[in-house]
């Protein structure tokens, strides 16, 4: 018993109560978040050496019902999970407020406290013991984030947040609901079990496979297809949000949920015994390829990032269902390779457009020379999500293609290389234009780089580099869970 | 002899309405009216108090014969199914009188005093085990009722009262034919215990059942015998809704649980099946109905319908997560949907209007209310960690074990309720305020947060930690599946 994982959720959670009682004193107000964010982190990171020495810290707290508690229980996989989003909420607190002042928003207060209790909600998923507290976290986080969405208060931002909340409320009081009904009532539980609670349950392979499949497209912030609609469709949020959210904590969110039911409800066996890691492989793959051919046709810069997102994400749940241990810890390291350098790409967005007012990637002929810093962290994240060495996306690329090939399932392969010549072919004209395109009017020198913007984005960079070079903490993580 | 504690709870209000008779002055009735009912909340929570979990047997008995030649008693007692709702009853008394300070404008002293009779006869109708003493309960507590949304009702009260009054009469009616037979049958008592542990004819059993079925179907109100509830809703003052939602359509459904499981276990497996898909009917037609709705008070009504309808389909699984479903989602749906009218009742008080499509924008003008709305809204729609999630994941596990098709009418059921909830919270709380709204609203004031925030509690409180709820009902619940399922044959 520890109450480190509570504590995690708790200073997010009172981060949001801090910011809303500071409403009117914008300097402390903002202080609030970069500083919930460190002691997050140092909470998350305390919790690190017993998990990487193959423990868990546990917290129950009390019984919901028979067989279901409301309970913490740190692993492999939630650390992963934790690690990442505590991380990035750091430098994303402070790329926040810089965008936020610069652009002279309004409703920052609302903003702000929206903004951390979605980290409390990731924490709180991250963290989750069993399917139901992992649930509550889940629609928390998708609560908290609908205001973020409708921020602008446009035509555009009611519409956008309207799809948003009607597939992710849409999924889970469906499919999803039916998938924690099914399953408590076939195990009588909802726990977590290593190896999977639903393995050596007495129940119709039909039944299973309708579960699995309930809760595939149930956890709709995975945006597998053709539950994928909403993401493109919160690109209406301020670009922090894009960033933090829709490429980190929500759509990790999201996968991490698939990767729960894989591993810890279904398990690897039965998975396999039902053949559903196939049948899965084959739906990502789809999404893997035809979320990349939207990206290509896209010109909006954000919204070419949330097809990528959308493509990407697959790629995690396709390591883990290829259920082959190297695929799995391709998939398990791509949650975090994915994170830093994405979030990169959609820092270098808002930065684009608080420094020039330009989000069509046709606009941005010669960008790169006024904003040289944006530019070179867009290309080392671009280079990321293609799988260039020594770039985070290389490993678990590698992983990847390792594993299909450990797994005989060379279809896969073929995916994933297609997929990176894809990769290749919807961001490197990004950069191409931005550094050697002319433009008919020379960009005015009033666009120049903000250091507010500049660092953090620049750090994200750096961090998918080094996770490149040193990707030994997330490896051990993704080892611990496969084993 | 140790203090007629239920006997205290009933009168209370009865012994205050009368009081209230006798004054004048509009603001001491509000004050008396508010002290009455805290006082007997106050006895609630003392009952609760004392009350033993670890026990199905009737607890704080007292008997008194009262027409011995009839076998007759005035006879009251709870066990853990009709305990939550005594609680409840309780609880909604002083909130419906706090929801009517202002609303409640012209005769106030008749007003309150029909507001006390109503609550005294309710608490009557769940302590009763007297199937006589029930009956006489049952039946007059259409009269306050009827008075309340007859006079102060909105425009068309004259025909929704009517209607409501015909429409649950005639169930009336149905109910005490068959009192009538269970008395002939049963051994010429009236006392509930006795006749439960009658074994009647499987013939007999079947008629009474429908003629249960018929009254209590009213009540719920069920698919196709739901039409006069929308009216009354809408009608009603905020007050009168509350009643009607929170503790009138409980009694449907606690009259199932009293009469129909316990006294007809044969009939009742045997029509269990039927039961489902009326249940499921209501469930997606409820549902349907809601959303084609711009009344915001008849939206909340047909979402009743639906959420009703999840309550009889987990009675009548007839397994343990569906009986305990079935009666924790009965309190939630009382603590939300009163909750629910409540905030109708609140913004219609300084608009005027109820149509959905006059609203938007409100959560600018008054975000406190707006959050409380998001709240019960959420709470209706049953997002986990709110109350009804509980007990909508217990009645659906229940009734995937009994019927897989059943349990999928009753997810489509939830996602109806998403579609509708959401959608009429959006539009009312969020986008451009709208050409009616853009007169200054009040948010709410320290007695309606007074009135509002204690079901909030309870919709967290429940959502998060349900087990003293679920311990007060476990062992009541535990022994009518064992009358059920051990008179009516295997499971």
């Amino acid at each position: 018993m520890s109450i480190r994982p509570l504590l995690a959720v708790a200073v997010a959670g009172l981060a949001v109560l801090a910011i809303l009682l500071l409403n009117k004193r914008e300097q402390l107000r903002d202080a609030v978040s970069p500083l919930a964010a460190i002691a997050m982190f140092a909470i998350v990171a305390s919790m690190a050496p017993t998990v990487l020495a193959g423990g868990t810290v546990d917290l129950r707290l009390f019984e919901i019902l028979p067989g279901i508690d409301f309970a913490f229980r740190v692993d492999a996989l939630g650390m992963v999970f934790a690690t990442v989003s505590s991380l990035l909420w750091i430098v994303a607190s402070i790329y926040s407020i810089g965008y936020m002042r610069h652009l002279n928003e309004h409703a920052q207060t609302r903003f702000f406290a929206c903004f951390a209790a979605s980290l409390a909600a990731a924490a709180g998923g991250a963290f989750a013991a069993n399917l139901f507290t992992l649930v509550i976290f889940y629609e928390v986080l998708s609560l908290v984030t609908y205001p973020l969405v409708y921020h602008h208060e446009d035509e555009e931002g009611w519409t956008g947040s309207r799809k948003y909340l009607v597939y992710l409320m849409g999924a889970s009081k469906s499919v999803l609901l039916a998938a924690l009904a099914l399953t408590y009532h076939i195990a009588g539980s909802l726990d977590f079990v290593a190896g999977g609670l639903l393995a050596g349950v007495d129940a119709s392979a039909p039944l299973l496979t309708v579960v699995y499949f309930c809760y595939l497209f149930g956890f709709a912030k995975a945006a597998v297809m053709p539950m994928h609609a909403w993401l493109p469709a919160a690109m209406v949020a301020p670009t922090p949000v894009s960033a933090l959210l829709h490429a980190v904590a929500v759509v990790k969110m999201g996968v991490f949920c698939v990767l729960r039911v894989v591993f810890h409800v279904f398990g690897a066996g039965l998975v396999g015994g039902l053949g559903l890691g196939i049948a899965t492989a084959y739906v990502v793959s789809f999404t893997i390829l035809m979320a990349s051919i939207y990206a290509l046709t896209r010109d909006d810069l954000k919204a070419r990032l949330a097809y990528s997102t959308v493509s990407q994400l697959s790629y995690i749940v396709l390591g883990a269902v290829l259920l082959s241990p190297v695929a799995m810890v391709g998939g398990i390291i791509h949650i975090a390779a994915h994170a830093f350098s994405k979030i990169t790409l959609f820092f270098c967005a808002g930065s684009i457009y608080c420094a020039s007012g330009k989000r069509n990637i046709s606009d941005m002929a010669g960008i790169g020379r006024r904003l040289p810093w944006t530019m070179g962290a867009f290309f080392v994240g671009s280079l990321s999500m293609i799988g260039v060495p020594p770039t985070a996306g290389f490993i678990s690329k590698w992983y990847l293609a390792l594993g299909s090939v450990e797994a005989g399932e060379i279809p896969f392969l073929i995916v994933l290389l297609v997929s990176s010549v894809l990769n290749a072919a919807y961001f490197l004209p990004v950069s191409y234009v931005a550094f050697f395109g002319t433009e008919a009017q020379e960009c005015p020198a009033t666009v120049r780089e903000i250091p507010m913007l500049t660092i953090p984005l620049v750090a994200t960079a750096i961090l998918s580099v080094a996770m490149g070079i040193f990707p030994d903490y997330f490896l051990a993580l993704a080892e611990r869970v496969v084993r | 002899m140790a203090i007629p504690l239920l006997s205290l709870i009933v009168f209370t209000p009865a012994v205050g309405a009368a009081a209230l008779m006798f004054i004048r002055n509009d603001d001491v009735v509000r004050w008396m009216a508010l002290g009455v009912t805290v006082l007997d909340f106050a006895l609630c929570i003392a009952m609760l108090g004392g009350f033993d979990t670890s026990t199905h047997e009737m607890q704080f008995t007292e008997t008194r014969p009262w027409v011995p030649a009839l076998g007759i008693t005035y006879a009251l007692g709870i066990d853990g199914i009709s305990a939550p709702f005594v609680f409840l009853t309780a609880l909604l008394g002083w909130i419906c009188v706090l929801a009517s300070w202002v609303a409640i404008d012209r005769k106030v002293k008749e007003f309150m005093v029909s507001l006390l009779a109503m609550q005294a006869l309710m608490l009557g109708v769940f302590c009763a085990l007297d199937l006589f003493l029930f009956y006489v309960f049952w039946e007059a507590m259409l009269i306050p009722m009827y008075v309340i949304i007859g006079v102060w009702g909105g425009d068309g009260r004259v025909y929704a009262a009517f209607k409501f009054f015909l429409y649950t009469l005639a169930g009336s009616l149905m109910f005490l034919i068959g009192v009538i037979v269970l008395y002939f049958h049963g051994g010429e008592t009236f006392d509930i215990r006795t006749l439960m542990a009658q074994d009647l004819p499987f013939q007999v059993q079947s008629w009474l059942f429908f003629a249960f079925l018929i009254a209590f179907a009213v009540k719920v109100p069920m698919v196709p015998v739901h039409t006069w509830l929308p009216d009354a809703h809408v009608q009603a003052p905020t007050a009168g809704s509350i009643i009607l939602a929170a503790v009138l359509l409980k009694m449907g459904a606690y009259g199932f649980l009293r009469f129909s499981l316990p006294m007809l276990p044969e009939a009742t497996v045997h029509y269990s099946t039927l039961m489902l898909v009326l249940s499921a009917v209501a469930i997606v037609y409820g549902g349907l109905l809601a959303l084609a709705q711009d009344d915001l008070k008849k939206l909340v009504a047909y979402s009743s319908i639906s959420h009703m309808g999840l309550v009889t389909l987990g009675i009548f699984t007839l397994n343990l997560r569906g009986l305990e479903g079935g009666i924790l989602q009965m309190f939630n749906h009382g603590v939300t949907t009163g909750a629910l009218f409540l905030s109708v009742g609140l913004i219609y008080e300084r608009t005027h209007t109820r149509s959905i499509a006059d609203y938007g924008g409100l959560m600018k003008a008054a975000p406190v209310y707006t959050a409380f709305l998001a709240l019960f809204t959420l709470s209706s729609m049953a997002l986990p960690g709110t109350s009804s999630f509980v007990g909508e994941l217990l009645v659906l596990s229940a009734a995937f074990a009994a019927n897989l098709a059943v349990g999928a009418a009753a997810v489509l059921g939830a996602l109806l309720g998403a579609a509708y909830l959401l959608g009429m919270y959006r539009k009312v709380a969020l986008g451009p305020a709208s050409i009616g709204m853009r007169f200054k609203i009040r948010d709410v004031n320290a007695r309606e947060i007074a009135a509002i925030l204690p079901l909030a509690v309870f919709v967290l409180w429940i959502g998060l930690y349900p087990k003293p709820f679920l311990e007060i009902i476990d062992a009541s619940v535990k022994h009518l599946l064992a009358q059920v399922h051990g008179k009516g044959g295997a499971q």
